[in-house]
């Protein structure tokens, strides 16, 4: 009674936040219905048996993937009201293509056959026995499956690896901090020195870096400057 | 079926519930026992007497694209080891190299991260 309840009330808010996703018009609110769309939908596994899926879609997509899209949206800095401006020209090529994508899924959904006993194991993901669903997983998962594990242990490194060489760029000018360079630098040209308690510039006075040596004066780039500034003005 | 298990997750609609409730009834309170007086120079911007000029909405930088990323890719680590540390005594020595080979392949991607600075942020 309560498990029916509760499904009927996360299905409703999940089926009104993902109309919501679609037709917002502040793109950062679509994202925000979006996250409110993956908890309900955690909500549902979790009713429906599937312990560790909802976990792991609060984990991975609310956590992670909701965050990425805020990201994005943020980064593309799209001006929504002039992509919009094309609406009544593109309205009827748009809906063409979305009645033929309607009409192809309704023609794969009716020549859809289920397997017989689909429907049983639909309303059953627990396994018996008092297994839970995440041990049931980690049984199959590591020893059985191990190719396909691997396999995303691969996409993952190539995902790691192309967000870092399509992203990364190196910043002239910003100074970072080399461990190795402070390590290995000679001891003779740093002074220690040892602090009275309570001994302050009064006592000690400022003691200043020598300066660095002079670089050579570049007369000539000086002179054309000057030259270029007197023709200016 | 599966009541035992949402048994065990009724504190948590109760929570919910609750939740949900203290947040209508401050909301709904406030809309309904306050003294309504809207105006839209409430709501207009208050800078010194001026329009702001531009949106507050910028672009941002690439970086924290990056590092959501890298926190997804080790999300999914995280994520893969909860039911290998949970069966760790039933899938033997096999389940446990598929899991190093696994992390092993990951921590080949992280040393590459570190050494690129992809991981510093100046």
């Amino acid at each position: 009674m309560i498990a029916a309840l509760a499904f009927y009330f996360f299905a409703a808010i999940l089926i009104a936040s993902a109309v919501m996703v679609v037709t917002s018009r502040n793109p950062v609110h679509s994202v925000l219905f979006l996250i409110l769309c993956f908890f309900n939908a955690s909500a549902l596994f979790l009713i429906a048996g599937a312990e560790f899926l909802a976990m792991i879609l609060v984990i991975v997509y609310v956590g992670a993937v909701a965050v990425l899209f805020l990201f994005v949206v943020m980064m593309l800095d799209i001006d929504f009201a002039r992509l919009r401006e094309g609406f009544q020209r593109y309205a009827p090529v748009g809906a063409a293509v979305g009645g033929v994508l309607f009409l192809e899924l309704l023609m794969v959904l009716g020549t859809w056959r289920f397997a017989d006993d689909a429907a049983s194991l639909r309303i059953n993901p627990t396994t018996p026995g008092g297994i839970s669903n995440t041990a049931a997983i980690g049984r199959i998962l590591y020893t059985d499956y191990i190719y396909l594990f691997q396999a995303s242990g691969a996409v993952l490194l190539v995902a790691m690896l192309g967000a870092i060489v399509l992203t990364l760029r190196d910043r002239p000018g910003t100074k970072r901090q080399s461990v190795a360079v402070q390590v290995a630098r000679d001891p003779k040209l740093v002074e220690t020195r040892a602090v009275a308690l309570g001994a302050g510039l009064d006592t000690i006075g400022i003691r200043r870096p020598l300066p660095p040596p002079e670089p050579p004066k570049k007369v000539e780039h000086a002179a054309d400057h000057a030259a270029d500034h007197g023709g200016h003005h | 079926m599966t009541e035992p298990l949402l048994a065990e997750y009724f504190p948590i609609l109760v929570f919910l519930g609750i939740a949900a409730a203290i947040a209508i009834a401050m909301v709904g309170g406030s809309v309904l026992a306050a003294h309504q007086k809207p105006d839209s120079e409430k709501l207009s911007a208050y800078e010194c007497g001026f329009e702001p000029f531009d949106d507050t909405r910028r672009r941002f930088d690439v970086r924290f694209y990056l590092v959501a990323i890298l926190f997804i890719i080790f999300d999914l680590e995280v994520a893969f080891l909860f039911p290998w540390a949970v069966t760790l005594g039933q899938i033997g020595w096999l389940g446990f190299a598929s899991m190093m080979g696994f992390l092993g392949v990951l921590t080949v991607g992280f040393i590459y991260e570190w050494r690129k600075g992809a991981l510093d942020w100046e």
